[in-house]
């Protein structure tokens, strides 16, 4: 048994050195870069992860993890000046901006590394593809029902946001005041931003429980926000009254479940999202053609088919609550 | 006590001495030790085209960073600067979309610079309220109505010979926007250092009252710097809306800061009355080696702004720790 384990492995082995040597791969390892919006955000270590598992994978990979301190595009940009600069194979980019990065991912493209983005977009010409986590409708409907499951008599509800200018947040929160429609009864009263910093989203998140007082739940689109509005809604003795509900890490949300201030949560699988990410970035640095169409393949999460704007969605997004979230806080 | 061998000078320090031990010559060293430990620490460093994109990390905050290295120096500050960027930004953005070409748009760009300067030299000089304040609400005012103004939107569409700006090359690799920081550099350098404007500067930074009655009109000095502030806003504007071809409200956020830490590394003092240009351009090479250097080698953001204030308070430590230890 043993033995016939090892023969399998080498001949595995054997058959993956063929196909390096087949497709012409240089000895050095493949350098992808992960680029994020902010480095020392839970998701993205997360995604990080994920990328260093599809390394491990595929063998004759380096990842560089990377990103500026703020989540600003000026920053990313001089990230993707120095990544150029390094002359690395491909680029996989979650964007603070879906413009401003276009002229310097360009300039990428031109010196002939493989750019791709993920999570939040890039405008089409700064990438060759875009991986979006999940689809912008199955989003913006999952976090209004996340709302509605919990409020069988309706209620108003207020949405607590990332930036203004937040690409994905804003796309979700569009899609979502479309489902609106379904869901009778539920009143969506205001939206705001936290701009992702913790101690602003919990002053806003405040300030929507002075503003409204008949509030049922608070939709915060974003890791930072939902844990702030979780703090806010505890320290004002409101679990039970307020849900706050949204887009959350388990291991960030597991008190927030525990205590009973968030219901359910939702998020797609962030180690997934940089794991896919890093397969494609691969496939297309070896080759693979990334037009309208084609089906590019991402190890264990299957493949994608891309769309008229050379989008793909990776899968749905995923609800957590006291029935799972043990299972799932240790891992991100 | 000894009275033997007591060598009389006729001169404090002889002139060699003196530029030899300046700030200049302490933070050039800094700039050429930065620049040795690159080469060795990344082989992508010394590399023509490398080093020409690791100029865009610091030529349009440099640009601002000279005018305000005289408006510190005089005694006053402007933090709006950042905010007169997303402003000016924002103006030319909603030019585009009724047609307006380049030449018009550097036009807008320059004059919104202007105006915010203006406004702010006015509230300053002419109701006489300080300047920090002034433009901690400046800054949020002008950014506010970029906010108003385009909201979660971003004004694209730029015409695509106003690219040349920021993403131009004028002679191999040399940017036209180092260029014009080398201009800009010089044309600062004679105001401050050749001109009776210069000399006033000096005198209002050390000593307001004392310039006023000797004739030197120090309102009217310090509405200037501050119009040549919000212009060289206006300048960086121009060449980081053509880098980036679009507009967002949250354009240069956080500048005004690295502005003022370029000026204070550059050994203006933050009290006024003393610095150089020299000092500034060098201190602007310096954070850009800092940073790209840092950035070749993967080293976290957050790592890099430690480094950047470690390297603030050392080099403005250092000289003031030596003159109090230093044998007498």
């Amino acid at each position: 048994m043993k033995r016939r384990t090892i023969t399998s492995l080498a001949a595995g082995l054997g058959l993956a050195a063929g196909l390096m040597s087949s497709t012409a791969m240089a000895q050095d390892n493949m350098r992808i870069a992960l680029v994020v919006k902010a480095l020392g955000i839970g998701f993205f270590e997360a995604a990080a992860e994920g990328a260093e598992e599809a390394a491990a994978e595929l063998g004759n990979v380096e990842i560089i993890y990377t990103g500026p301190t703020d989540t600003t595009a000026e920053g990313q940009i001089e990230v993707v000046n120095s990544l150029i600069a390094q002359g690395v194979d491909a680029i996989a980019i979650s964007a603070n901006d879906p413009d401003a990065l276009v002229p310097a991912l360009k300039r990428a493209m031109d010196r002939g590394i493989t750019v791709i983005s993920w999570d939040s977009g890039v405008a089409e010409g700064g990438r060759q593809m875009h991986l979006n986590p999940s689809s912008t409708e199955l989003i913006g409907n999952t976090i209004i029902k996340l709302a509605a499951d919990h409020m069988p008599d309706g209620g108003d509800v207020a949405i607590l946001s990332a930036t203004a200018t937040a690409t994905n947040q804003n796309a979700w929160i569009e899609a979502a005041e479309g489902f609106l429609p379904n869901y009778e009864g539920v009143n969506l009263v205001a939206t705001v931003y936290g701009d992702d910093l913790s101690d602003k989203s919990y002053r806003e998140a405040q300030g929507l429980m002075a503003s409204y007082p008949d509030l049922k739940a608070i939709i915060a689109p974003t890791t930072v926000g939902i844990l702030a509005s979780c703090q806010a809604v505890t320290d004002a003795g409101k679990i039970g009254e307020i849900n706050v509900t949204g887009l959350g890490l388990p291991s960030e949300m597991a008190g927030c479940v525990d205590s009973g201030a968030t219901k359910s949560f939702a998020i797609w699988n962030p180690i997934d999202l940089g794991y896919s990410a890093t397969m494609l970035a691969h496939a297309i640095a070896n080759g693979a053609e990334a037009a309208s169409g084609a089906e590019i393949p991402m190890g264990r999460m299957g493949s994608v088919t891309l769309d008229d704007t050379n989008s793909a969605a990776m899968s749905d997004p995923f609800t957590y609550d006291s029935s799972n979230i043990d299972q799932f806080k240790s891992i991100f | 006590m000894s009275t033997a061998s007591h060598f009389v000078p006729d001169r404090l320090q002889t002139p060699l001495e003196r530029r030899l031990k300046s700030w200049e010559s302490l933070l050039m060293l800094v700039a050429i030790g930065i620049f040795i430990a690159n080469s060795f620490a990344s082989p992508y460093f010394l590399n023509a085209w490398n080093l020409s994109d690791a100029t865009f990390n610091f030529t349009e905050k440099a640009m601002i960073a000279f005018a305000m290295a005289l408006l510190i120096i005089s005694g006053e500050i402007d933090l709006s600067v950042a905010a007169i960027i997303a402003l000016a930004s924002t103006a030319m953005g909603a030019a585009v979309q009724v047609g307006v070409g380049t030449p018009g748009l550097v036009l807008i760009g320059l004059s919104v610079g202007l105006l915010c300067g203006a406004f702010n030299g006015i509230l300053v000089t002419g109701l006489g309220l300080p300047s920090i304040v002034v433009t901690i609400g400046t800054m949020s005012l002008f950014r506010g109505i970029s906010f108003i103004i385009l909201g979660d939107q971003a004004y694209r569409g730029y015409p695509s010979d106003f690219a040349f700006f920021g993403q131009g090359y004028v002679w191999w690799v040399i940017s036209f926007e180092f260029v014009l920081f080398a201009i800009i550099a010089a044309i600062y350098a004679v105001i401050l250092h050749m001109t009776n404007f210069g000399r006033a500067v000096y005198a209002i930074g050390n000593n307001a009252t004392g310039a006023l009655f000797s004739g030197i009109r120090v309102a009217r000095v310090k509405f200037i710097v501050f119009l040549m502030t919000g212009l060289m806003s206006g300048v960086a504007a121009v060449c980081l809306t053509s880098r980036l071809g679009s507009t967002r409200p949250s354009i240069a956020f956080g500048w005004e800061l690295e502005i003022v830490t370029m000026v204070v590394l550059g050994g203006v003092s933050i009290l006024g009355g003393s610095g150089s240009i020299p000092g500034v351009v060098i201190a602007a090479f310096v954070m850009g080696l800092v940073t790209f250097g840092l950035g070749l080698l993967n080293v976290p953001g957050i790592v890099m702004s430690i480094v950047i204030g470690a390297l603030l308070i050392s080099v403005i430590a250092l000289p003031r720790l030596w003159a109090m230890w230093r044998p007498r």
